[in-house]
């Protein structure tokens, strides 16, 4: 039989059966919308974490405290950075354009009668908005003389703010953080969360005031104030193996350390955007294997009904036979009737699949990218998968015997 | 005039099942049917009628024993070859129509021709070859018709048309009027003797010795072995 003819009584045979087909194409339809919208998921992720971390401002480079040779409450000679190693990073080291220290603390703050409990404070220097790409919305951040003079002055993230003061001008107002009275300086423009921080709803002050008045130790007294992160941002064209070269040696001579055991990480932001990278590469193939899980459950779908519409005609499958169909014309018209089957749910999967991406993405606010090599590649497999599940029906209807699917009532 | 031979059957038997639980339902028939013939095979349920027809239509094979079609021997052939026999040399008519359901009488006409391997067919001369089958059995106005739009009588000469349409050398009936009322039977007999004038063979299974009067002789089997040939109506002992 010529393949047109194939096509046409597969094609007639779907036609007929308006709703099995539907039920039928309904697993691949599914399967393939699931695999198109679950990749453009995770892209959207995977490209919304790449914006942030490019929006934490160009040619970073990171130092952690490693406490490598003893816990954070050490009180010895190497203790992890503090904050006189970034005053001498910034004088001594070639490249460098600025330096900033952070120093968190949890705090509660209270403004009038609202108070929050467990709120993330931010102590740094004047350059942290410049460093970290952040912009002022209201005001002003602190200067370096109200850092050195330990003012009492807060600059609040977006949100926070309008959490405080709501339609209020907060700038002059008095805010209670723990026991200390601040006033508002200046709120930051909206930044959104980066990673797992949410940097509109932290409170910013001059990092030496969180050094007197939240993390006081007594190591402080002969060792310097402690911090925990210290960014350095690079000028424009610099070797950075050679900086971070540098920064190193300074560290460790100043904390008398061998450079093998130094107290400190060097991360890049390079380093930051490839552990990321990883991370969503993971969650994408973990996706896809949910989608294609979804698709194989699809194909169990096809064999089902085909299993079924294989009982079902047994009848004309013993009449084709006695007008003289060979066991390779019915399994041939069993397996174009599947393949049809999954081509036009993979069709349809991929129309809904767009569509459910868009809607998805409209509706929660996540973003979504739907990625073309994604819906070929739920075509093929949709493909794949009906001929796969169409085979093992194709071939039961195949291998009937005429005179008992004649009987068949 | 030679009398060409269509069925030549050489102690044929049909064994089923196996071992110790095994029937024989045909126990060595031998038969010869010539072409251009008219015959019946009669028989009390359980003398093999049936499985004879299937084996003579190519539908299974026999156990043991050579069956020799339109010169052919066929016993030995797989599924494929025997499909290929019954698209070329063999039509059928069954008791209940076997019809396609939801398809057209035009395209259950047609439907053998699409299984042609050996031609290749165009769409439009495979249905004017169906049409003009269709009014040979007079259903010329009946061609769009669905099975369940036409009465039994016209569904089986549908099933007709559609048994001569690819030139077969003979055409099996199985109790082609078995589930028609007696108008409508003696209709499709008439037709068939009709074909039969034209010069089709025709070999037909039935209980009711009324329609197997119709035939020119009459085969009746009996445990799965022939018992008696019967010619023009009148008795004769095999043996």
């Amino acid at each position: 039989m010529k393949p047109r003819e194939v096509i046409r009584i597969a094609w007639e045979a779907i036609i007929k059966n308006t709703i099995r087909s539907i039920l039928t194409m309904l697993g691949v339809i599914i399967g393939v919308a699931a695999v198109i919208i679950m990749i453009a998921i995770s892209a959207g992720t995977e490209a919304t974490i790449q914006d942030q971390i490019t929006s934490l401002g160009s040619n970073l480079v990171f130092l952690r405290s490693s406490f490598s040779r003893g816990g954070p409450g050490q009180q010895g000679p190497s203790g992890g950075l503090v904050f006189d190693d970034a005053t001498a990073i910034a004088e001594g080291v070639n490249g460098v354009k600025a330096v900033v220290v952070e120093q968190g603390s949890t705090q509660s703050i209270k403004v009038g009668n609202v108070t929050l409990d467990d709120l993330s404070i931010l102590g740094s220097t004047p350059d942290f908005p410049s460093v970290r790409d952040m912009d002022i919305a209201q005001g002003r951040y602190f200067t370096q003389s109200e850092v050195d003079r330990t003012q009492k002055v807060v600059v609040l993230g977006y949100s926070l703010a309008q959490e405080l003061f709501g339609e209020t001008d907060p700038i002059g107002q008095t805010v209670t953080v723990g026991t200390l009275k601040m006033i508002v300086i200046g709120v930051l423009d909206e930044k959104g969360l980066v990673g797992d921080i949410d940097y509109d709803a932290r409170l910013y002050m001059p990092i030496k005031v969180v050094f007197q008045k939240f993390t006081n130790s007594r190591f402080a007294r002969f060792r310097g104030d402690r911090v925990r992160l210290i960014y350095v941002e690079l000028e424009e064209d610099v070797e950075l193996e050679d900086v971070i070269l540098q920064i190193q040696l300074l560290i460790s001579k100043r904390h008398e350390l061998p450079l093998e055991e130094a107290d400190f990480t060097v991360t890049t932001q390079q380093d930051i955007i490839s552990t990321q990278e990883s991370t969503t590469a993971a969650f994408r193939s973990l996706l896809a294997w949910v989608a294609g899980v979804s698709l194989i459950v699809g194909g169990i779908g096809i064999m089902n009904i085909m299993l079924v519409s294989v009982t079902e005609r047994t009848r004309e499958i013993g009449i084709r036979q006695s007008v003289g169909a060979t066991p390779e014309d019915i399994r041939m018209q069993f397996l174009t009737e599947a393949l049809l089957l999954s081509i036009f749910g993979g069709l349809i999967g991929i129309m809904v699949g767009i569509g459910g991406a868009y809607i998805f993405g409209a509706a929660s606010g996540m973003r979504t990218v739907v990625v073309p090599s994604s819906i070929l590649l739920a075509f093929f497999s949709a493909a794949i998968v009906g001929v796969f599940f169409g085979y093992y029906p194709a071939n039961k209807a195949a291998q009937l015997d005429p005179i008992e699917a004649l009987r068949y009532e | 005039m030679a009398k060409q031979s269509i069925i030549e059957t050489v102690d044929i038997t049909k064994v089923y099942g196996m071992g110790d639980i095994s029937v024989a339902a045909l126990a060595g028939v031998s038969i010869q049917i010539y072409s251009g013939e008219f015959v019946a095979i009669m028989g009390p349920s359980g003398s093999g009628k049936s499985t004879l027809l299937h084996i003579l239509g190519c539908l299974s094979r026999p156990t043991k024993g050579k069956y020799i079609l339109d010169g052919e021997n066929v016993s030995h052939l797989d599924k494929r070859q025997l499909a290929s026999i019954r698209n070329r040399k063999l039509g059928f008519i069954f008791q209940s129509y076997n019809l396609l359901p939801r398809t057209s009488a035009l395209g259950n006409v047609t439907l053998p021709l699409l299984y042609d391997r050996n031609q290749e067919h165009k769409m439009d001369e495979m249905e004017e070859k169906a049409l003009v089958m269709l009014e040979l059995v007079g259903l010329a106005d009946r061609t769009h018709h669905q099975p369940q739009e036409l009465s039994g009588g016209q569904q089986q000469r549908v099933a007709i048309a559609r048994a001569l349409v690819n030139d077969p050398v003979m055409i099996i009936a199985d109790e082609p009027t078995g589930n028609l009322d007696s108008n409508s039977g003696e209709e499709i007999m008439a037709l068939l003797h009709k074909l039969h004038k034209n010069g089709v063979t025709i070999v037909m299974v039935t209980h009711d010795p009324e329609i197997a009067a119709h035939t020119q002789r009459i085969i009746l089997l009996r445990d799965g072995l022939v018992e008696q040939v019967v010619k023009n109506g009148k008795k004769k002992r095999r043996r």
